[in-house]
Parts: C-alpha cells; sequence; structure tokens
C-alpha cells in the first residue's frame, strides 16, 4: 500500500546508504511499518509460514545437494548414505522429505484462504496470478524432488507423468513421441532424465524465491485484503506489520513447526510410500502407482478422464483454470463470509478437493471412478458455472462500514435486521441442501465400499505388535539387536545381502553395540573376495569392520539361478520397504502354514499367511533352536522372528534412537516458545486494545 | 542460437549407438517367455504354444481396439492380424517392446505364475490394460497394441532386435 516513508536514517553510513541505495528504507517501510489492516485472522498467517518453508527447503536442499549423486547406480545408496553415514543427514533428509509435504499443506491453506475471501478479486488479480505460478513451480519442484529418490516409486512416477507428454501423439503423430525421447534424453527414463531432473530440481526453487519476490511486490501495492473484504478506508483500518503481525505470524509458525516436528521426528515416513525404498527397477512396475498425498486430487482428476489426451488436459486445466478466477468470480463483493449463497458451493468444493485427494489413492475402478467423475465435474463446474452464476444472482449480506467497525462495532453490525440478513430465499435452499446431501453420499460411499473390502478378508491381516522401538519414546533392545543379528548371520545370510551395512554399524551406540573387539571377530569370520592384487588375481581374505555385508551370490543372475528364479531382496531397508513395516516382516516369518483346502499352489512356492497373494518362493526359514542363544532367550520361532525383526528395523533405521531423543527435546523446547510466544503476542496486541478503549471512552 | 540449447537434451550419441542387440533363443521352450533389454526398453520374446496361437487367430480384426500391426517391420497400414503381429515365417514367435501403451507401466505376463488377464496374453497392473496372446490391447485405457521393434532373424536361434 503506498504511504508516505517514514524512515529516519540514524547513522551517518545509514544516510549514506540511503542516498545509494535505500535498502534499509524499503525494509523499514515495507516490512516495520507497514500499514496493516487491523483484522488480520490467523488463516493470514500462512505467507509468513510459506516464506519460512521455502527458505528450509533451500537450505537443506543445498546441502543435501552435497552429498547426493545424480546417477541411476549412485541416486538410491547415496540417499541412505546421507541417513547413515553423513553428519545429522537423517535430519536434514528427513527434514527435506518432510518439509515438502509442510510447505504443501500451508500452501493449499493459503490458496484456499485467498479463494475464500477473494484475495484474488480487483486490485490483486496479478497478486493471485503471480501465486498460482508460484504454486506451479513448486509443483514441478517437488515432482523432480520426489524422483531423485530413485526408488520404484520416483521411477515409476517419472515413466508414467512423463508418458502423458505422448498423448500429443494424437493431435499429430509422433511429436508426443519426438517430445518424450527429448525430455528422457533416451529412449526411456533412465541416466540422463535423472541427471536433468537433478539440474532443474536444484534451480527451479530460486525461481520460486524470484517469483515470490513479485508476489510480496504485488501484494504492497494494494496492501493486504482482509476477512471483511472491505477496503482500507481510515489510517485508522490499520496497523504496522511490526510488532502486531510480527508476533502474530511468529506464534502461528511455532505452532506449526509442532506439527512440522512430529512428523519429522516420530512419522517421518509416514506420508511417504514403502515401495520408495526399493531401487528403481525398471522392468518391473509395483502394483499400485500412487503420487504423494499432495498430487493426489489432480491424479484423480487425471484418471477419471477415459481418454488419455483429454486427461492430461484436465490435470493442467485444473491448475490453469486458477489464472482466470478474477474474471470468473462475478460478485461485487470479495469475502465469502457475506455471501449466504456462494458460501456453500465453498465448502462443497473444498469437501470435493478432499474428496479427490481420497480418490486418487484408490484404484479407479466401480464406485471410486464414478465418485472420481463427480468430483471432477464439480471441480470444473466450480469455477466455470458455479462462480460466475452465483455472483450474478446472490444478494450479498450487509457488509461493515469499515473495518474498525468490523471490529469494534461502534454501529451495531447488522445482526437482527432480517431483510438485510435474508440472503438465502427458500428457493435457493433447495439446490444447496441437494447438492450437500450429495456430497455427504459421495463421501461416505467409498469409505463403506472400503469397509466392505476389509471385511471380506481380501488381503492378508497383519497384527501390530509391540516394538521397543516404537515412537515417541522407543529405544532399540541392545540384547535384541545382538540376537537379530545371530538369526540373520547364520539363516538370511545365506541368501540376503545388506549392501547398505557394515561390521563397523553394529558397534554403533543406538545399535547392538558390539564391542569394537567383538566386531572384529564378527567380520573375521567371513570370506571375503577382494583384489585385484598387483599380479591381477582376485584373492580372499578374512572380512574387516569396515566390509559391507555382501550378496553369498556372485551376482543376480547366479542368486536367481540358486533359488528357482526368484532373487533374494537386499535387507538393509526392507523395514521400511514393505508396507507394515516390522509388523509385515514378522508375520511373514511366522505366517508359513499349509494351504488350505482347494488352494492352487505353484510348484516351487510355499504357502504364507501374511504373504500378499499368499505363494512366496522363500522356505520356510526358522525352525526351533536352529539357532542357539546364549543369554537365556527360548530358542523359539517366535523369538527369532521378532529379534531379526528388531534387527532389519535397526538396519534400516539405524539413527532410530537419536531421532526419539533429539524430537523430544525439540517439542519442548518449542511447547515452551509456543508458550511464550502466546504470552508475548497477546501482550502486544493489548497494546492496541487498550489504545482502542481509550478513544472509546474519550 | 536457441537450438543448441534444446537440442543438447535430445538422445546423446552413445545412447543412439546402443541400437542392437543379439539374442539366443534356442533355451526357450513352448509356453516361456523372456525379457531382454533394448535401448533400455524390455523386450518381451515369447514363444507361444499352438492354443495360443490359435486363440489369436481366431480374434476377427473388427474386434480390436487398435487394428493396426504396430510392426516396424511391415508398413504402417498393416492391419494387426496374427501374421503381421508374430515374427514373419515363424508362427510362435512374438517379439515386441514390453511396454503398455497407455502410460508406459511394464505389464504382468512373462513369468509362470503371472496373472495374464482374460486373453491369456499380459495384464498392466497401472491401469488394467490387457493384451492378447499376439500382444494386441483388449481392454483398458491403453489405445494401442504393444509395439513390435525392427528385428530379424539372424539364424534359425538368433534374433538380432533393433
Ligand atoms: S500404464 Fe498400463 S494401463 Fe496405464
Amino acid at each position: 500500500m503506498s504511504h508516505p516513508s517514514t524512515y529516519q536514517p540514524a547513522s551517518g553510513i545509514e544516510k549514506w546508504l540511503d542516498t545509494r541505495l535505500p535498502f534499509p528504507r524499503v525494509m523499514h517501510d515495507q516490512f516495520l511499518v507497514f500499514p496493516t489492516p487491523r483484522n488480520l485472522n490467523y488463516w493470514w498467517t500462512f505467507g509468513g509460514i510459506l516464506t519460512f518453508m521455502l527458505a528450509v527447503q533451500m537450505a537443506t536442499g543445498i546441502v543435501l545437494a552435497m552429498h547426493y549423486v545424480p546417477t541411476p547406480e549412485g541416486a538410491f545408496d547415496s540417499v541412505e548414505k546421507i541417513m547413515r553415514d553423513v553428519n545429522w543427514g537423517w535430519l536434514l533428509r528427513y527434514g527435506h522429505a518432510v518439509g515438502a509435504s509442510m510447505f504443501f499443506l500451508a500452501v493449499y491453506i493459503h490458496s484456499f484462504r485467498g479463494l475464500y475471501y477473494g484475495s484474488y478479486k480487483a486490485p490483486r488479480e496479478v497478486l493471485w496470478i503471480l501465486g498460482v505460478v508460484i504454486l506451479l513451480l513448486m509443483i514441478a519442484t517437488a515432482f523432480m524432488g520426489y524422483s531423485l529418490v530413485w526408488g520404484q516409486m520416483s521411477f515409476w512416477a517419472v515413466t508414467v507423468i512423463t508418458n502423458l507428454f505422448s498423448s500429443l501423439d494424437s493431435l499429430i503423430p509422433g511429436l508426443g513421441t519426438t517430445l518424450v525421447e527429448w525430455i528422457w534424453g533416451g529412449f526411456s527414463v533412465g541416466g540422463p532424465t535423472l541427471n536433468r531432473l537433478y539440474a532443474l530440481h536444484y534451480l527451479f526453487p530460486f525461481v520460486i524465491a524470484g517469483v515470490v519476490i513479485l508476489h510480496i511486490w504485488a501484494l504492497h501495492v494494494p496492501g493486504n485484503n482482509n476477512p471483511t473484504g472491505v477496503d482500507v478506508k481510515t489510517a485508522k483500518d490499520t496497523i504496522p506489520f511490526h510488532p502486531y503481525y510480527t508476533i502474530k505470524d511468529g506464534f502461528a509458525l511455532v505452532l506449526f513447526l509442532l506439527l512440522f516436528a512430529v512428523l519429522l521426528f516420530y512419522a517421518p515416513n509416514l506420508l511417504g510410500h514403502a515401495d520408495n525404498y526399493i531401487p528403481a527397477n525398471p522392468l518391473q512396475t509395483p502394483p499400485h502407482i500412487v503420487p504423494e498425498w499432495y498430487f493426489l486430487p489432480f491424479y484423480a482428476i487425471l484418471r477419471a478422464i477415459p481418454n488419455k489426451l483429454f486427461g492430461v488436459i484436465g490435470l493442467l486445466g485444473s491448475i490453469g483454470v486458477l489464472v482466470f478466477i478474477p474474471w470468473l468470480d462475478t460478485s461485487r463483493i470479495r469475502s465469502t463470509s457475506y455471501r449466504p449463497i456462494y458460501k456453500w458451493f465453498f465448502w462443497l468444493f473444498v469437501i470435493t478437493c478432499l474428496g479427490l485427494g481420497y480418490l486418487g489413492s484408490q484404484a479407479p475402478e466401480g464406485w471410486y471412478l464414478f465418485f472420481g467423475r463427480l468430483a471432477t465435474f464439480y471441480y470444473f463446474a466450480f469455477f466455470l458455472l458455479i462462480m460466475p452464476i452465483v455472483g450474478l444472482i446472490e444478494r450479498p449480506k450487509k457488509l461493515p462500514g469499515s473495518i474498525t467497525q468490523s471490529v469494534l462495532g461502534s454501529e451495531p453490525p447488522p445482526v437482527s435486521s432480517e431483510p438485510v440478513r435474508e440472503g438465502v430465499a427458500p428457493w435457493h435452499a433447495f439446490p444447496v441442501a441437494a447438492l450437500l446431501a450429495l456430497a455427504s453420499v459421495s463421501l461416505l460411499l467409498p469409505a463403506a465400499a472400503l469397509a466392505e473390502e476389509a471385511a471380506n478378508g481380501h488381503g492378508p491381516v497383519i497384527k501390530a505388535q509391540e516394538w521397543s522401538f516404537a515412537p515417541p519414546f522407543g529405544s532399540f533392545d541392545q540384547a535384541q539387536l545382538q540376537r537379530g543379528y545371530r538369526v540373520y548371520k547364520e539363516i538370511c545370510a545365506n541368501c540376503h545381502s545388506m549392501r547398505l551395512l557394515s561390521y563397523r554399524n553394529l558397534a554403533e551406540p543406538g545399535g547392538p553395540h558390539f564391542s569394537p573387539k567383538a566386531v572384529e571377530t564378527l567380520a573375521a569370520q567371513a570370506q571375503v573376495t577382494d583384489g585385484p592384487d598387483d599380479k591381477g588375481q582376485m584373492f580372499h581374505r578374512p572380512g574387516r569392520a569396515s566390509d559391507a555385508f555382501r550378496s553369498p551370490f556372485a551376482n543376480d543372475q547366479a542368486a536367481r539361478a540358486a533359488n528357482s528364479g526368484a532373487l533374494p531382496p537386499d535387507l538393509s531397508v526392507i523395514a521400511k520397504a514393505r508396507p507394515g513395516g516390522p509388523d509385515f516382516l514378522y508375520a511373514l516369518l511366522t505366517g508359513y502354514q499349509q494351504p488350505p483346502a482347494g488352494f492352487d499352489l505353484t510348484q516351487g512356492m510355499h504357502y504364507n499367511a501374511a504373504f500378499p497373494g499368499h505363494q512366496i518362493a522363500m522356505p520356510n526359514p526358522l525352525v526351533d533352536g536352529a539357532v542357539p542363544y546364549t543369554d537365556g532367550t527360548k530358542p523359539t520361532v517366535d523369538n527369532y522372528a521378532k529379534d531379526v525383526t528388531a534387527f532389519l528395523m535397526w538396519s534400516a533405521e539405524p539413527k532410530l534412537e537419536e531421532r526419539h531423543k533429539i524430537g523430544a527435546r525439540v517439542m519442548i523446547f518449542l511447547l515452551v516458545f509456543a508458550v511464550i510466544m502466546y504470552f508475548a503476542k497477546r501482550a502486544v496486541w493489548a497494546r492496541l486494545h487498550r489504545h482502542d478503549h481509550e478513544a472509546h471512552t474519550a | 542460437m536457441l537450438w543448441p540449447l534444446l537440442d543438447q537434451m535430445n538422445p546423446d550419441a552413445s545412447t543412439l549407438s546402443l541400437a542392437s542387440t543379439e539374442v539366443d533363443i534356442a533355451p526357450i521352450e513352448e509356453g516361456q517367455a523372456i525379457t531382454v533389454m533394448w535401448r533400455g526398453k524390455p523386450i518381451f520374446i515369447r514363444h507361444r504354444t499352438a492354443k495360443e496361437i490359435e486363440e489369436a487367430k481366431d480374434v476377427k480384426l473388427d474386434k480390436l481396439i487398435d487394428p493396426l500391426a504396430r510392426n516396424a517391420n511391415l508398413p504402417d497400414d498393416a492391419p494387426a492380424t496374427d501374421a503381421n503381429r508374430a515374427a514373419s515365417e515363424r508362427e510362435p514367435w512374438l517379439v515386441m517392446i514390453g511396454i503398455c501403451t497407455h502410460l508406459g507401466c511394464i505389464p504382468k505376463g512373462q513369468a509362470v505364475g503371472d496373472y495374464k488377464g482374460e486373453f491369456g496374453g499380459w495384464f498392466c497392473p497401472c491401469h488394467g490394460s490387457q493384451y492378447d496372446t499376439a500382444g494386441r490391447i483388449r481392454i483398458g485405457p491403453a489405445p494401442q497394441n504393444m509395439y513390435i521393434p525392427p528385428y530379424a532373424f539372424s539364424s534359425d536361434t538368433k534374433i538380432k532386435i533393433g
């Protein structure tokens, strides 16, 4: 908002700078004393939160880039190495991954706030469009960043999404294919693709930062919108940004960080997919390809449209349409709070977006597909039909005379003046009620379908076990990990490697914590092929602490040949790479049974109650007494399964204990900080209230 | 001026030169299939049984979603008859790029235990496309038959792809 500059350069240096690059003046005028409407609610704090999150993502991202290797062979392992070997790497990487989710959570709230309060209407159209541009850039950046992990989900997400462009073949034959090969830099997704995604993933955040500056600039010309949507009329309607909104934004930020910290320290993989802990395999597509949660609504739209090309157009259109909102909305007033009809459609739209998110995570069949189509239709109808039409026919409620009036109510707000309030005529109410009913049904039915599916007993039942390492305070049982290591070594290691784990890790605190001497002995029990020596020959030597847990087979082909065609997977991160995690592993190891009568078991396969499809190539590995225990624990299958599962969980998350411990401290810090910020905020705003009171009584 | 900046993203010389592979098909018994890599893509090679060939032949062309053979060794407008899909003069052999023409997933059906869909060919787990024993799309969102790469028999038991 243009206002006369109040900056007074105090020192000589400031005066000198002021006539050359008046940066302090800009900061002072735009961020300290910037006149801000006095009635902004907490929904307005997400702008500051987003700026903060962008900084978090850039800071963590730049340091991660110092350790990441953008090649198909190196990418997956380098990410794991960051979490295992790099100092604080687990914090940086999980912070970056969870941070992306938090960033999207904030940007969606921010966008819906703008939509609700009409912040896109004149004179803020450019501000809004810049926001849409930022959203688009964020989507591209997040997609590319996700691909860098080079797990199964990463790889297939890139394949499926880049293949969308091949739909252009149906317009001009060959165009799509040419374009896709140009994007890939090859004939399939591969090394060149990964490398360029990495380059662009590093570049885009800086572009975002640039557009953010324009976004803030475009905000500071007309100034903030506010919950009433009424323009600022007098100086009394505004207060300086600092300290009132710095403290309010700060308090909100701390609350936001609390949520961030809970996810980061106690459930960093909650929002991810187990499949992405399986290294990318171009020869095998995972059974369900699902994007990250923040893309699910768009994915649902893509799949709701049966034609490949129109599906892509729908996908792009779902974001593109946002650009035109300032002109699609024909309402004379901004804030939805004063729009009695539109309000219902707005909330139905919010429900639709959430519903699309749910539908995007389900297979597009039967009812899911039907509701996906219904929701897609409403998504577009909301912008293209409802916004223009409702704006024309609706009679808004009476707006407050000014912002100050809406806060202080110096004139009685029109609470009881019925003729004004009566916006919803009976004839309006019917379609609204019908739509709402439809919406609630559309939310309930998929849930019912899901419950039915579960009740049918499709899919194995995995029971939750009690684990010592469960969040939020859990830690590993050292003796259990040591026993688990024995079970792995004597049984699993006959077929399975753990290439991300070395003997030296066994001595680490927070793990089995063997003494360094014991580790040397354990390592020396292994025979390792090394070389070539100076005559060019390979030779055998006893293992050392720095050796990884290698596969007993020379290569994958040998491993397959020895296991009737099935490749025993590497177990380094297996506890994260299967849905259900440790519960699944335990259920699998104890799930071998006689097949039920009538079950058609393929030759060479084994029946397992926990395994998807119940047919597993691995024979039952555990029998009572197979591995002697020396610490008095009963050598039963049940104990073996528990112990080795705990060991595998540790190998997947070697920093889990540290994470839980630091998490507890961060939580305490943030809670205390939140309380302090709350009282600081109250103290600061009390000044304003006192002021109002004096003005009123005077 | 802009062209070098754009063109550099196209497949580079080394990628282009990986153009052909030779495969020994002697060990593949009737009813079996193998997958080999060519230009980073999986190539399905299936030794079809007499029954599978019969089934593929019996299909009327107007039943097909995509009536074109999509065979790089034939003219673009060749119809999708079984003869145009299979190796010429060597009916039991079907060689094709094992990529779903919808959004690029790898269909199931190569391994013995795999679900092969209603038509006994391949089934794509991503969005449920189903292919018959000649690799032709029969149900689902995929618009085209699976593509057949340029290849030739260099001897009775060897195929050169590309
Ligand atoms: S990719 Fe095969 S059905 Fe979609």
